[in-house]
């Protein structure tokens, strides 16, 4: 089309229409490529408002850049605009996927985002001067009409078909290959359209390995989604689902399972028994005879696996909230493996409910209770943390029986470990912490709490961690975790939630 | 190759424009508004009263005491005649069930309020709501002198939070991208009413009690009623939008009234006169449940037990010999019925009584409208910033915001649960919003109730609204009302007033306040011996 030759003009027609085609199409793209980073941001960093905004200013301003830099191309103005073409179809066709498996990756999610967004801008920005200056033999008064005319139809397209179709129904990252895939095929149809004799074979093979590419990746969109999961564990997820109260996600490496809750870690199979003995084997042997045990939390059964170990104990009564968790535990050969079977052992009982509801009605006194929780990160867990709920399952507790909590760190959140300790004595427990390396989590804390002052000394069975001569080590507090006076966390202050968010903050950054 | 350029272009024109026409027609064609009733205080038979047609009485029945109005303040009249010993009452209701504005909703998912939804901490003053609170298992003991309240009664943390520049953040009054005008503002405000809050009036009393009651006498605060708080906070340069919206939002929660119309000493009361009796990290606290002040309502109704008599529109008072005859017509059996008595407390509102009893002139009460809407929802709102908390507000919005039914659940909140959105039709005079309230066809306010709560929370997935309308949600406090107008409600014996309408604040407190009293005069007059909650 560029072609001054006026017998060659009957043949530049098809992609003149192709061309403004393409117009179309590139400017549906952008706007579409530019709406799903805005998304991503908002969804990933929140505050809508500020992610809209910036992606689109920074957007126009990168496409005013790549405007200003077509200046410099002096000639083969068509093999420039199929090339910028094929490039916004590969970095925009997968800019929703990548921008999903870096964010757990990268420290700076926002230059990498606004650096897709830039990318894009600046060449759809050079793409619109280029057409008008291919198309340039034509009318120029009708050149310039019918691109911008294009241009703007196209932003139209995808403005509406962004929320009303796309979103809804493929999702970010398929959209995303989607149009990357029209880009691409639009690219690959202008080269077909162009004459015999002015075909670039090199662009052609391009724009098929694109398409191929883009296709692949809108095939395997799901899978992408776990690679970018898997990328946040950092190990290969073996398992993962959202049940109705949280997402579980398993992943193995070499010999090491581990169990994350809602992104949290919960135990690496490799140290897990430092953990759980010192969670059981103190509480336990300061019973003289603890037959009736209770557990709340530990889904897991791994707890229940130490509490097994005890031949005291003839009752064993679990209380998780969520089914889906004790029957993954109970019903899967690796895991129940792993807790040897402790879940369906026929001394335990599993009751599926929330431990705090559970408590307010539960009758009968158990001789150890053993208190098991994720650790206070919202405000939903924090409750079962409280003067309230300790209150309630001090009820629970035989006279001279004993209990144990699990107190989060106390060396990265000093404070948060003594609220605990703090809450139980308010509501009349007599308690002392003690605390254990556990490799996985770092130094982590516990709480043992009676109705009577707590022995010093512990009828202990050995085990790989916890043995007669190491336990009394583990009750000394040096100063960096000493006790500090703190406040009494009740339902109506949370004040756990609040200093251990502050403390954990702080240690993450 | 003009002909083929104008067919490409008109091809493809078509075709944009057939996208683009089908992408507008998917976006104008709205989803379907979801289901749920459209209930409220029932207009016809309010109506009726004001029509005046009711048959003669063709059935009597006598009792020592009647109770005209079963809202709190006719409660709390008939539980202290019961907490007295003296049993010879039966309290009449227009309604189907007791509770006023204090009543309770509720649906598969939870209980809900209707109306009012929270009672702060009494202050000390407030001895007879107090030992209510203690024979209801409220207050559970005291400690260091100071009641001591179950905590599971207790709002729940978070208590509130704040939409405030696309981002939630706690308490209700914004903290980030202030002027230095809009701080000044705010310390300022918050330093009058910190000082008001402690004020003693020259007879000793504070210049702001709940009850009001109990407030001084002192002229100098008084004087304080007869101007508008928007022209209190005008003089002093109290003019930070932010702070004025926050007064605002104040204004229009606790009194359904902008602060042009709430009177400087009323507007102040809602900061001033709260001093929480309980140990300090409780004293500020409000107590809730998820059927609001219904757990209350409900409470006080079983102990009233079958005397409450539902479904009966009083309709006339008359005098008589030995006291008193209140025809009543009963709508479940669609008769007339005189009811003899030594006397009655009347504890409906004033513009009720005012019909019935001549001596009692309304003409100085004003009522808010008020639309609630219980939202029932699949999942929890999230956003950005601080979790779901108890009382939810955005500052972008002419609602109060919600309030989540569920929050003093204690386990784990995974799934559906109950918005309570409050809208006081406030921005224009009463009667107007109360024409709007009716002729706007249910679909209209749930579009609008859908439509504010979307724009807090896109993701909401909306399963029920289910709306209540209140034409006269509350007595509004406009200036001159709570010191004028208010104090000069009187009636002869036998006939006693109970309803927060004399304090001119439609709050528990109040109402809780005037139903014991009138009780305590009634035995009094009655010759019922008593020992004197207040």
């Amino acid at each position: 089309m560029a072609d001054a030759d006026p017998q060659s003009r009957g043949k530049v027609t098809a992609p003149a229409g192709a061309l403004l085609v393409s117009a179309f199409v590139v400017a549906t793209c952008g706007l579409v490529y530019e709406l799903l980073a805005s998304t991503i941001a908002s969804y990933l960093l929140g505050d809508s408002v500020t992610q809209f905004s910036t992606v689109i200013g920074a957007y126009l301003f990168a496409m005013g850049i790549g405007s200003w830099c077509s200046r410099y191309v002096k000639r083969g103005e068509l093999r420039l605009f199929v090339r910028t073409e094929l490039l916004i179809a590969v970095i925009g066709g997968c800019s929703a996927a990548l921008l999903f498996m870096l964010f757990p990756l990268i420290e700076h999610f926002r230059v990498a985002l606004y650096g897709i967004v830039l990318a894009i801008g600046f060449l759809v920005g050079l793409e619109i001067p280029l057409l008008i200056r291919i198309l340039k033999d034509f009318d120029f008064r009708e050149t310039v009409s019918s691109v911008l005319t294009f241009d703007y139809v196209g932003a139209l397209a995808a403005s509406l078909l962004f929320p009303l179709v796309l979103m809804p129904q493929l999702g970010m990252i398929r959209t995303g290959f989607a149009f990357g895939i029209a880009n691409a095929g639009v690219a690959l149809a202008l080269l077909l359209a162009l004459p015999r004799g002015r075909r670039m074979r090199g662009e052609v093979a391009a724009a098929v390995v694109i398409l191929a590419l883009l296709a692949a990746g809108f095939a395997a969109s799901d899978r992408l989604q776990r690679w970018g999961e898997q990328a946040s564990y950092g190990e290969p997820v073996v398992y993962a689902r959202s049940s109705r109260f949280q997402r579980l996600v398993l992943t193995r490496k070499d010999d090491d399972l581990r169990l994350y809750l809602n992104g949290n870690l919960q135990f690496s199979a490799r140290d897990e028994y430092r953990y759980h003995e010192a969670l059981v084997k103190p509480v336990l042997g300061r019973v003289a005879n603890p037959a009736s045990v209770l557990i709340l939390g530990g889904g897991d059964g791994l707890a229940a696996r130490e509490v097994f170990r005890d031949p005291a104990v003839r009752r064993v009564t679990l209380v998780d909230l969520d089914p889906e968790m004790t029957a993954l535990f109970r019903d899967t050969p690796a895991l129940a493996a792993l807790n040897r079977g402790s879940l369906s052992d026929l001394r335990m009982t599993v009751i599926n409910a929330d431990a705090f509801r559970w408590a307010r009605e539960a009758k009968g006194r158990y001789d150890a209770i053993i208190v098991d929780f994720p650790d206070p990160v919202d405000y939903s867990v924090g409750k079962l943390y409280t003067d309230s709920f300790y209150a309630q399952v001090r009820r629970l507790l035989a006279p001279d029986g004993m209990m144990v909590v699990q107190s989060t760190s106390p060396l990265v959140a000093p404070d948060a470990y003594w609220t605990i300790a703090t809450t139980l004595e308010a509501v009349g427990f007599a308690t002392r912490g003690y605390h254990a390396y556990v490799p996985s989590f770092g130094e982590w804390g516990f709480t043992l709490a009676g109705l009577r002052p707590i022995p010093v000394r512990a009828r202990l069975t050995p085990g790989r961690f916890v043995t007669a001569a190491s336990e009394p080590q583990m009750f000394a507090f040096p100063p960096d975790m000493a006790r500090r006076p703190v406040e009494v966390n009740r339902l109506d202050n949370q004040a756990l939630v609040r200093v251990f968010d502050a403390a954990w903050s702080r240690y993450e950054s | 190759m003009k002909a083929d350029r104008r067919g490409a272009l008109l091809g493809l024109g078509t075709g944009a424009a057939a996208l683009a026409g089908g992408g507008a027609a998917l976006a104008f064609r709205e989803p379907p508004l979801p289901p749920g009733p459209l209930s409220g205080a029932d207009l016809s038979r309010g109506h009726r009263l004001r029509q005046g047609k009711f048959p003669a009485p063709s059935r009597e029945e006598h009792v020592g005491l009647v109770i005209a109005g079963g809202g709190i303040a006719g409660l709390s009249a008939g539980w202290a005649l019961a907490e007295a010993g003296y049993d010879d009452f039966a309290l009449l209701e227009l309604e189907d069930e007791a509770g006023g504005n204090a009543r309770s909703g509720r649906n598969a998912v939870s209980a809900y309020p209707l109306g009012a939804h929270y009672l702060p901490i009494p202050n000390r003053e407030a001895a007879a709501l107090r030992h209510m609170l203690e024979r209801m298992g409220i207050i559970t003991g005291t400690a260091d002198g100071l009641p001591v309240y179950d905590p599971m009664q207790l709002c729940a943390d978070l208590q509130e939070r704040l939409l405030w520049r696309g981002k939630w953040q706690e308490g209700l009054v914004p903290r980030t991208g202030l002027t230095v005008k809009d701080r000044a503002d705010l310390a300022a405000f918050d330093a009058e009413m910190t000082r008001a809050t402690a004020a003693i009036g020259n007879d000793g009393k504070p210049a702001f009690a709940t009850p009001t009651a109990y407030s001084s006498a002192d002229p100098a605060w008084r004087a304080l009623d007869r101007q508008s708080f928007a022209a209190w906070l005008d003089a002093r340069d109290l003019t930070s939008p932010v702070l004025r919206a926050h007064v605002r939002y104040a204004m229009r929660d606790d009194y359904g009234t902008e602060p042009e119309h709430v009177s400087a000493w009323a507007g102040m009361h809602y900061w001033a006169g709260r001093r929480g009796f309980a140990a300090p990290h409780v004293a500020d606290n409000v107590l809730t449940w998820p059927g609001g002040n219904g757990h209350l309502a409900g409470l006080m109704a079983s102990r009233l037990g079958n005397r409450i008599r539902a479904g009966r529109i009083v309709h006339a008072v008359t005098r008589t010999g030995e006291g008193v005859a209140i025809d009543s017509f009963d709508v479940a059996r669609g008769e007339s019925v005189r009811t003899h008595a030594r006397g009655a407390i009347l504890a409906m509102p004033l513009f009720v009584t005012a019909r019935l009893v001549p001596e009692v002139d309304a003409t100085a009460c004003t009522y808010a409208p008020w639309i609630v809407a219980n939202v029932t929802v699949a999942q929890p709102p999230r956003g950005a910033g601080v979790p779901l908390a108890w009382d939810n507000v955005s500052s972008t919005s002419e609602s109060l915001g919600y309030v989540v039914a569920t929050h003093q659940d204690v386990a784990a909140s995974a799934g559906a649960t109950v918005l309570s959105w409050y809208l006081p039709l406030s921005d224009m005079a009463p009667a107007s919003a109360r024409r709007l309230m009716l002729e706007r066809p249910a679909d209209e306010w749930k579009r609008i109730v859908r439509d504010d709560l979307l724009a807090m929370h896109p993701e909401l997935e909306i399963g029920e609204i289910a709306l209540w309308r209140w034409g006269h949600a509350m007595i509004r406090p406009t200036p001159g009302y709570v010191w004028g107008a208010a104090p000069r409600h009187r009636t002869e014996l036998p006939l006693f007033l109970a309803h927060s309408d004399l304090s001119g604040l439609s709050l528990f407190e109040e109402a809780h306040f005037h139903g014991v009293q009138a009780a305590e005069a009634a035995m009094t007059t009655l010759g019922h011996a008593h020992a004197s909650l207040i």
